[in-house]
């Protein structure tokens, strides 16, 4: 397994996520070994959910094209397994609590740990509640990634205390999406965060162009895109690598150059 | 997290202030019409030839359901709390009708979503929330039914939380929602001691409630968990069968999951996806059951039974002819059970079932489940 410290020995990181399944496995297959060769730092895989609550409509629908394509834990974890000795940069999974504890939370763990997965980063489990899962992670050597928010005021000295991997820095207020504008001061929460942990801090939720990913940089350890890729995914379908690839190298070059 | 810790903050703080009880009680009283009456059923009782059995009338509250009494309590707490706006979910709507109602008496601004389903079932619900001054969102995500509104409600809050309440709807969801929720219902359950003690002189031998999330279910119950005699039933809704997919049957069928903010049980599949329910009451067809009621059936202090669409279009018919009250579909649950139970029971004994919601939004869709297609909403 590559751990998620590797993505940010070469600066600031750039962080695609795509829903696995969707359209197909052999399509995510295809999308994970280009975004790599195009220059991501690290990969999210999101683990398809019939209920994403933190997800906007684009990832929303991502879910629901890979569920119906019969995209299911066990497959996807044969999919990622197989990829595992390709791979040079870490990935980790995006995924709600329910399908990590219906699994089995050890159970969960270990196919994680053999497929090469580096952590987890599991929007609804609030940093109150990661008990349910902590032990269970590390006991199979995975990171288990907390976000903050806008919202998270005086949370965010206790939440980046304990942050391991990486500190997810949710950009604004509700669900995942991309957005014209930021109106939250994302500078001051990152140096709020940045006295209370060395781990690096990266910006995620309605990032889509590359002045906007560069910006993000500048005041970060790197920058997490999602729905702009799966927008992508969703408009050119099985075809869609060759066209992620050239997104996702022009977000890496606008990254590194703020860094 | 924020906005429930501020809540549970805020519920802390005012549950116990004489002025915030005082104001609850008077709005309950003046506003709502409580006490709810209890009505012996003298026919039904007659015809079943069994336990004497009483209805506990919260189709007579003010919006016709229980669903008065918790938004009473939670838009007075927003309120007090500096609140401005208040979102909800709603599946049959009558939550809906009930936070825009309260919302209209404290002036504050209202958006409710509704499964873009639901919105088509119960259309006339949707339109009396508009009279009300409400705005209303259907929802088109997943099955586009309770659970949707319930995930669209959360991410709306997500997004404004500073002058946002979420007006949660049953005893589920995050802390302190089950807990808060239950608080607000418990009435039921206090009156329904006090009334049936006056009627016979002691306490029922059974109370009967339909289970969705399980709010009335559990403010019908909550008064008497401590009298282990009284014998405490939640219907749930079976739909076509709690043995077929067609079917909302939580606890006959669901396994132990964490979605919503809460670790219940919950219907879904080997890989934990939330499964697609379904039953003819729109009110019921929630793929979860509040974690309290999830813990009153592991110790085995409430017993919970499904109840199939068929059942309970019989019972609404039954009780509507023999009593001369149109019962919710919701309520209808309830009373198919007691219909099962009751002739099987002496006649000194005494079953009460909550009618939790009267039945004219659903005249339509019964019409129609029996080939009416002459009528609309």
């Amino acid at each position: 397994m590559i751990r998620i410290t590797e993505a940010f020995k070469k600066g600031k990181a750039f962080i695609p996520f795509i829903t696995g399944g969707d359209p197909d496995l052999d399509t995510t297959r295809s999308l994970i070994l280009e975004m790599q060769d195009a220059g991501a730092d690290l990969i999210e895989i999101g683990v398809p959910f019939s209920d994403p609550i933190a997800e906007g409509p684009v990832i929303q629908e991502a879910d629901e094209r890979a569920l119906q394509g019969g995209c299911t834990t066990d497959r996807l974890f044969d999919m990622v397994e197989s990829l595992k000795d390709r791979m040079h940069i870490p990935m980790v999974f995006m995924t709600y609590i329910n399908p990590v504890f219906s699994y089995g939370m050890d159970r969960f763990m270990d196919r994680c740990q053999r497929a090469g997965i580096a952590g987890l980063i599991v929007p609804d489990l609030p940093y109150e509640e990661k008990g349910e899962i902590y032990d269970s992670c590390h006991a199979k050597d995975l990171e288990l990634v907390s976000m903050i928010a806008p919202t998270s005021k005086e949370r965010i000295r206790m939440i980046a205390g304990e942050a391991e991997g990486f500190l997810y820095c949710v950009s604004s207020l509700g669900v995942t999406g991309v957005r014209q504008q930021f109106d939250t001061d994302i500078e001051s929460m990152i140096k709020l965060a940045k006295e209370e942990t060395s781990i690096p801090c990266c910006v995620g939720f309605g990032i889509s162009t590359p002045e906007q990913a560069g910006k993000m940089a500048s005041v970060s350890d790197g920058a997490i895109v999602g729905s702009a890729i799966v927008r992508i995914i969703a408009e050119h379908g099985k075809d869609s690598a060759p066209y992620v690839r050239k997104y996702v190298e022009e977000m890496v070059r606008a990254v590194k150059d703020a860094g | 997290m924020n906005a429930v810790n501020e809540l549970d903050e805020a519920y802390r703080k005012y549950k116990n202030d004489p002025e915030f009880i005082r104001e609850l009680k008077a709005l309950y009283r003046e506003y709502a019409g409580r006490p709810s009456m209890l009505t012996y059923a003298s026919r039904m009782t007659e015809d079943l030839g069994g336990a004497k059995i009483y209805l506990k009338r919260e189709d007579l509250n003010h919006t016709g359901s229980h669903k008065i009494n918790n938004c009473l309590g939670q838009i007075l707490l927003a309120k007090k709390m500096g609140k401005t706006r208040i979102i909800a979910e709603t599946g049959a709507g009558q939550h809906g009708v009930a936070t825009a109602t309260v919302c209209a008496l404290m002036g504050m601004e209202c958006v409710i979503f509704m499964g873009e389903t639901d919105t088509k079932r119960q259309a006339l619900n949707v339109y009396r929330m508009e009279l009300l001054g409400a705005a209303v969102h259907p929802v088109t995500s997943g099955t586009r039914t309770l659970k949707d509104a319930v995930n669209e409600t959360m991410r709306e809050w997500t997004s404004r939380i500073s002058d946002t309440h979420y007006c949660l709807g049953s005893v589920m969801g995050p802390h302190p929602f089950p807990e808060m929720v239950r608080d607000f219902q418990k009435i039921i359950g206090e009156e329904i001691k006090d009334q049936v003690r006056k009627a016979e002189g002691k306490l029922p031998d059974a109370v009967i409630a339909c289970v969705g999330g399980g709010s009335n279910a559990m403010g019908a119950f909550y008064d008497f968990i401590d009298d282990k005699e009284v014998e405490l039933i939640g219907c749930e809704a079976a739909g076509e069968g709690a043995d077929t997919p067609r079917t909302a049957a939580t606890i006959t069928t669901g396994r132990v999951g964490i979605f919503h903010g809460m670790k219940s049980l919950f219907c879904q599949d080997e890989f934990g996806q939330i499964a697609p329910v379904y039953s003819i009451s729109a009110g019921l067809d929630y793929p979860g059951i509040g974690p309290e009621h999830a813990e009153l059936y592991r110790s085995k202090r409430a017993r919970y039974v499904p109840v199939t669409d068929e059942e309970a279009v019989n019972a609404f018919e039954y009780m509507s002819r023999t009593e001369g009250i149109i019962p919710a579909i919701e309520s209808a649950h309830a009373v198919a059970y007691a219909m099962k139970i009751a002739p099987t029971m002496a006649k000194d004994k005494v079953i009460v079932i909550n009618i939790s919601g009267r039945g004219d939004k659903d005249v339509a869709s019964i019409a129609r489940y029996r080939g009416r297609s002459d009528l609309h909403d």
